[in-house]
């Protein structure tokens, strides 16, 4: 067992860990943070996106160990002071989601790309999201949601 | 006495309304399987088997016993006392299947042996730990192949592979006996013939949440809770219970939040058995969640089936007769559905036309492969690319316009209801209108002037259309042995808010929204006040489930007969208090009241509260407002459209870039535009990965190479260019709604215009017929001049 020590939506957060633990098993098993889910093994499908010091990354990916002394940031700790992000109004908005399990890592890459790049046209939004999967909308509601929220930003 | 001005409601009917699910969606506050805890929980880990066939001579488990925190393993011959034989829905003679293999292992994945232990990690550990081995048989690979019972049977006592030989159906089928000289007097006066084998390839469904499931057996109660991420709660329980002794009142099944179906949900799978019987056993609560590498040989394939297409013409297009072998690899198992799935296929040979002889022979194969069973279309989608690249085939061969040689056959308006060679009753339609109406809002001439000027410019593009019908809204109970209703109960509460429960178990589809919009304008009260239940047996107290794009169709026309019989109640409860008729009684903007006095009214609260302190108690009323209602469509609904699609391939690399794709839909009544275009880009987009990317691939030795994501190609963003979507509305009359279902379309038009449009690109390379997925190294060997 490991130390380990993480900011976990503004929140320093101590646990004794096995190495080998994945990040997001700590994130939902230990810090019960369930919005972050788990939707393949090779890290493909990107359900898993969280902020790590303000940039995506899958945490299926990564050990707990290896985020010792980070920011991170999971869909939970995304809305604040009750305000939700502009994107996750642009993903209601927009119908964005349909089953919501690739959503909360959606989002969270969404964040990103935003972030380098407010105002991303159609084709950069696409290419943008192209690490995470989702097999209900087709993504076209998808990058009208993130245009919706680049609109507010 | 309202004595405030009451705002006017909008009717939401038909409104494109956000959804009342995303709050919690958008801020990771929805609860998945795998987000249940319980206090006890251990895990499941399956030990599965790594080849395709063959005898199990051992397996060494002691290694796995011995490990701290293991509590328990057991291999296949242990359980076969505590588990029955797989469920099959079907009525044909089937092989025996166990949730476990006990001798013989026949496809890689199946599972042998399974981990009872303290944690996730532990569980994969140990079960890794097992040895096994094995005494390997051929694996039997190639369907047409495994018909001649080589190189070895799958199933003893199953003959040739064959678990349906050779079921006949077409001409006369609808009056019990198939009328084979229909179809040869049609080839026999043929002056066109089209022949061609077509291949309509095996999918993985992919749903990015996997299956998972807790059982929890609390032996002081004798009561089982199974929480599994499944399409329909009531069918699990139903099966649980029966097939371990127990009464449908002591097991409860709970879909939580589900994060995708597809299909693959419907089946009840051996992982759910095994749970259930030893949290009995052990009494502890137990879960399992299925890695992506798991779900891709453990949850069943979509498709595989091969099609030979014969059709008779006359030059001036018009279709005389069709002939269809189809030939489904089923893979190593009879699944819940499974032979059910390519009886679709068959059912919808007709397709949008009206062909006076059809002649249909399938046959299903057992492989050493996954088990197929229903995948998002499942069976239609085979159908309609069959017929629909045959109709296009004939085009090509008589020099005709795509639309012009089905505009030639199709089912007129006048002639509905239809009924098909096959038996089917098509309920309404209008195909010429949507295939004029995909042609005007795609400018299908403007398409052939920018495909000729790209040709000009050497470049590889073309255009395809094709028409497409469906059958949607499962059953009636005839066609589902689940029975095909479906059951929902609507609550006015004291307090005048509604409460609602649905056996429709959403996943995705937005039922939370689209009933609460119905009950909204049927009770004149705001939406907000409405809550819509579901996915808990005991909560929804009946249930058939969501597949065959039946939640709205049949689903939402229980929500409307439910919600119709408590306001009749609530009419009366009205009438009482306002000493009117309660004929004249209506409910709008939160007051019911005497129709033309709207002062007169009582808030909707207000009637509510009555109802259930009823002083003085109406006459031949009883105090409150709750009502069930079941409601089984007298037919299915058969929703149809036209989808056109543009396509360029890169003339150095042969890779394909979908330009362009508009889907006309017609799924009559729509509740929620808004929803039901997500439900079609989401088909659509299935639709497409299966014409360009998605493919499960087996090797000559039954080993799955497309076994992760790394491998199988998943649609991304960068895939797609903006679908565009319209509609025509045609009503169906089976359903008070008069709604056809949607979930499913996307997947139909889409692969045969896909392929259309890819043939019209390399036509000038003398291609007639190219099969799916459109792999970039085939298409670069046909611009090269090599064979497709």
């Amino acid at each position: 067992m490991t130390q380990v020590s993480i900011t976990v939506n503004g929140r320093t957060r101590k646990a004794q860990v096995e190495p080998r633990m994945l990040l997001v098993h700590f994130l939902r098993e230990h810090l019960l943070l369930t919005g972050t889910h788990v939707g393949c093994d090779t890290s493909q499908c990107g359900a898993c996106t969280v902020l790590i010091d303000g940039r995506s990354a899958k945490s299926c990916t990564m050990f707990a160990v290896q985020a010792e002394g980070c920011e991170v940031t999971t869909i939970e700790g995304l809305a604040k002071d009750g305000q939700l992000h502009p994107l996750q109004v642009g993903f209601w908005e927009e119908h964005g989601l349909q089953c919501g399990y690739c959503t909360p890592g959606m989002i969270m890459s969404a964040v990103n790309l935003l972030q380098d790049n407010p105002k991303p046209s159609e084709q950069q939004i696409r290419e943008g999201i192209s690490g995470n999967f989702c097999r209900c909308t087709g993504y076209q509601h998808i990058v009208n949601a993130i245009q919706h929220a680049a609109g507010k930003g | 006495m309202a004595t405030t001005p009451t705002p006017v409601l909008p009717k939401l009917v038909g409104a494109r309304i956000k959804r009342r699910e995303d709050p919690r969606l958008i801020q990771g506050r929805a609860t998945y399987v795998d987000d249940l805890k319980i206090a006890g929980m251990h895990h499941l880990a399956f030990k599965r088997s790594d080849i395709a066939h063959g005898r199990i001579t051992s397996i060494d488990v002691s290694a796995a016993k011995d490990m701290e925190g293991v509590e328990a393993v057991f291999t296949g011959t242990q359980l076969v006392d505590l588990i029955p034989p797989m469920p099959v829905g079907t009525p044909y003679r089937t092989p025996e299947h166990r949730a476990l293999a006990t001798d013989t292992v026949r496809y890689a994945g199946e599972p042998v042996a399974v981990v009872v232990a303290r944690d996730r990690y532990l569980a994969r550990d140990a079960a890794d730990a097992i040895v096994v081995t094995y005494d390997p048989l051929p694996a039997v690979v190639d369907p047409e192949l495994a018909m001649t019972g080589k190189p070895a049977l799958v199933h003893e006592g199953f003959p040739n592979n064959l678990l349906l030989d050779s079921i006949p159906g077409g001409t006369g089928a609808a009056g019990g006996s198939v009328d084979d000289s229909a179809i040869d007097k049609a080839f026999a006066a043929a002056e066109v013939v089209i022949s061609q084998r077509m291949v309509n390839h095996r999918l993985a469904p992919n749903a990015m949440e996997t299956r998972g499931v807790v059982a929890h057996f609390e032996a002081g109660k004798g009561t089982m809770t199974i929480w599994s991420s499944t399409q329909n709660p009531h069918v699990l329980r139903s099966i649980i219970a029966a097939m371990f002794g127990m009464g449908q009142d002591q097991v409860r099944a709970v879909a939580p939040e589900v994060g995708g179906g597809f299909g693959a949900k419907i089946n009840v799978y051996g992982e759910e058995l095994v749970a259930a019987a030893l949290s009995r056993k052990l009494e502890l609560p137990l879960k399992w969640i299925e890695d992506r590498s798991e779900a891709f040989v453990a949850t069943i394939h979509g498709r595989d089936v091969i099609g030979y297409v014969d059709l008779a013409a006359k030059r001036d297009g018009t279709v005389l007769g069709l002939k269809l072998r189809l030939i489904a690899d089923v893979g190593a198992y009879n699944m819940l559905f499974t032979a059910m799935i390519p009886t679709l296929t068959m059912l919808m040979a007709n397709a949008t036309y009206d062909i006076p002889a059809i002649r249909v022979r399938l046959s299903e194969v057992f492989t050493n492969k996954t088990p197929t069973d229903a995948y998002r279309g499942a069976g239609r989608p085979e159908a309609t690319y069959f017929v629909e690249r045959a109709m296009d085939l004939l085009a090509r061969e008589l020099g005709m316009e795509p639309a012009d040689v089905r505009r030639k056959n199709f089912i007129k308006p006048g002639q509905f209801p239809y009924q098909t060679q096959m038996g089917a009753v098509y309920d309404s339609g209008d195909y010429e209108k949507a295939l004029d109406h995909a042609l005007k809002v795609a400018n299908w001439e403007q398409m052939k002037r920018e495909r000729d000027a790209a040709r000009a410019e050497g470049r590889v593009v073309g255009i395809g259309l094709a028409m497409y019908v469906e059958v949607c809204g499962l059953g009636p109970s005839f066609l589902l042995p689940t029975g095909g209703w479906e059951h929902a109960q609507v609550t006015v509460e004291r307090d005048g808010r509604i409460s609602a429960t649905t056996g429709a178990s959403p996943h995705g589809q937005g039922n939370e929204t689209t009933f609460a919009q119905m009950l909204a304008d049927q009770f004149g009260v705001p939406i907000e006040h409405i809550t819509i239940h579901h996915g808990d047996t005991a909560v929804a107290k009946q249930g058939i489930g969501t597949f065959g794009s039946r939640s709205q169709a049949v689903g939402g026309a229980a929500i409307h007969l439910a919600g119709g019989k408590v306001k009749t109640k609530m009419a009366r409860f009205a009438a009482a208090l306002l000493e009117a008729h309660e004929d004249d009684i209506v409910f709008e903007n939160g007051l019911v009241s005497v129709a033309g006095a709207p002062a007169s009214g009582k808030s909707f609260a207000e009637v509510a509260s009555y109802a259930y302190v009823p002083v003085p108690l109406p006459q031949g009323l009883e105090p409150g407002l709750s009502e069930e209602a079941f409601f089984e469509p007298a037919n299915a609904t058969y929703p149809f459209g036209c989808h056109i699609s543009m396509l360029e391939i890169d003339r150095d690399t042969g890779e394909p870039k979908l330009l362009k794709l508009v889907a006309v839909d017609d799924a009559g009544h729509l509740v929620n535009p808004l929803i039901v275009e997500g439900q079609i880009h989401g088909g659509l987009a299935q639709g497409i990965g299966q014409a360009m990317i998605e493919e499960v691939v087996y090797n000559e030795d039954g080993q799955l190479v497309t076994g992760s994501f790394m491998d199988y190609a998943m649609p991304r963003a960068s895939d797609f260019p903006m679908f565009e979507l319209n509609n025509t509305v045609t009503p169906t009359p089976v359903n008070p709604l008069g709604a056809k279902g949607v979930g499913e379309a996307g997947t139909l038009g889409s692969t045969p215009c896909i392929v259309s449009a890819a043939v019209d690109a390399l036509s000038p390379f003398g291609v007639k017929h190219i099969d799916m997925m459109l792999r970039p190294e085939k298409l670069w060997r046909v611009i090269q001049g090599g064979q497709a």
